[in-house]
């Protein structure tokens, strides 16, 4: 594959046509964050995090999906970059209900990470406070719509690797829902396979592994029913 | 070398971060030779005082009451800091904000399992809520945030040690979660 050159930060670098400028960045230890992204599946340019300027271009682009070119100059951490990539995150945490303290996925999610690495710690935006409904439905996992950001790795997860297609997209732009089978509830999907990678690549607590939430923890008890009613019998002298 | 005051004080949240405060334990002693308490749920003040240096502030502005505290706090205090993710998100306290006032208050104390508190008709002993339960910094400047829910002590401590030493309160990556 042919060799080009490019400027990243004003540090040249040596690339391979084809490759992307997120690919070349990371291969040389430039942080530019990223939250729709995941290695191995296909990029999308959806969460809008790893913009980056190009000179000669009016408008910022997205590193995961622009093809690196000879001669690029890149920039991935301008005042301005740095400002969009925190009110791109204080979006998400406004548009739905992103409160961390009471989510399954409290400190071990990236969105929640990635608003304290770009120094968030208030959102200026108003909350939007809406309800967005839950489906429980599916006997191991369960979807809180509250909580999705849409990356949309579970729709490319479940299409690409699983092959199942089961996720896909409804309606548009703020009102984007993540369905199953054509916006069925998920328990009576048929073509689920129950593998559990959608939740497993979920970025937020949106897709979650049920029995992880306190109110879940429930005790199976009724295998020791017959070993104490036996005990309790034999304490009074009887037997089954 | 005089002492900084401090002033703390409880709006919509649980208390928590006020324990996570007294969770800094034997330093509070160290911190009271620097420190004078001049207001809040540790202390027995009625009227919040003049020229607070640093006022932490936990809980959001969930009713009448917690917004005229709130503005009298912005008045008299030189540096304002929303003290945990109730201040600063609305957090649990905001969860109420998908329903109505009216229809919540009707579902908790007429068609739920309690009855209406004793106050609750005439309304003059209890304060009125306001319709959306509101972070500190949309209704007064605030200078710095402390997030957590509740924010270690450890945080709290950078926080206080900051000021102390007329720094501006800027907490590293893993100090500034949320939740």
């Amino acid at each position: 594959m042919p060799a080009i050159t490019l400027t990243i930060n004003n540090e040249l670098f040596s690339a391979r046509k084809e490759q992307t400028i997120l690919e070349i960045a990371r291969e040389h230890g430039v942080d530019i964050p990223t939250l729709c992204h995941f290695e191995g599946l296909e990029a999308m340019g959806g969460c809008r995090l790893c913009l980056v300027e190009l000179q000669g271009s009016p408008r910022p682009v997205p590193a995961c999906i622009t093809k690196a070119a000879e001669g690029m100059v890149v920039t991935t951490h301008s005042d301005k970059l740095i400002e969009y990539r925190k009110m791109l995150v204080e979006l998400l945490l406004a548009e739905r209900t992103h409160t961390c303290s009471i989510c399954v996925q409290n400190n071990n999610c990236e969105l929640q990470a990635l608003a304290a690495k770009l120094g968030i710690d208030h959102v200026r935006f108003d909350y939007l406070h809406q309800q967005l409904p839950m489906d429980a439905s599916r006997e191991r996992f369960a979807l809180d719509h509250n909580r999705c950001v849409l990356c949309l790795r579970c729709v490319r997860v479940c299409d690409a690797v699983e092959g199942a297609h089961t996720w896909d997209v409804r309606g548009r732009g703020s009102t984007s829902r993540v369905v199953a089978d054509l916006d069925r509830p998920w328990g009576s999907s048929t073509s689920c396979t129950d593998c559990g990678k959608c939740v497993q690549l979920c970025p937020t607590g949106a897709l979650y592994k049920k029995g992880a939430t306190v109110g879940e923890m429930k005790k199976e008890r009724s295998f020791l029913n017959r070993i104490l009613e036996r005990r309790r019998l034999a304490a009074q002298g009887r037997s089954l | 070398m005089s002492k900084l005051r401090l002033a703390t004080a409880w709006l919509g949240g649980c208390s928590g971060c006020h324990m996570s405060l007294l969770d800094l334990g034997e330093l509070l002693v160290e911190l009271a030779d620097r420190i004078e308490l001049v207001y809040g749920p540790l202390v027995d003040a009625k009227q919040f005082p003049e020229q607070v240096d640093l006022a932490l502030i936990e809980g959001a502005v969930a009713n009448l009451e917690n917004l005229e505290l709130l503005q009298q706090i912005r008045r008299n205090s030189r540096l304002l800091v929303s003290f945990g993710d109730c201040a600063i998100t609305g957090n649990v306290t905001s969860l109420r904000n998908v329903f109505k006032v009216d229809d919540l208050l009707t579902s908790v104390y007429q068609a739920g399992p309690g009855s209406l508190p004793r106050s609750g008709e005439d309304g003059d002993v209890l304060p009125e809520l306001l319709p959306r339960v509101l972070p500190l910094h949309q209704v007064v400047e605030v200078d710095a945030f402390i997030p957590g829910c509740p924010p270690d002590p450890e945080r709290i401590l950078a926080a206080i040690t900051a000021v102390l030493n007329g720094e501006p309160v800027m907490l590293g990556e893993d100090q500034r979660t949320f939740g």
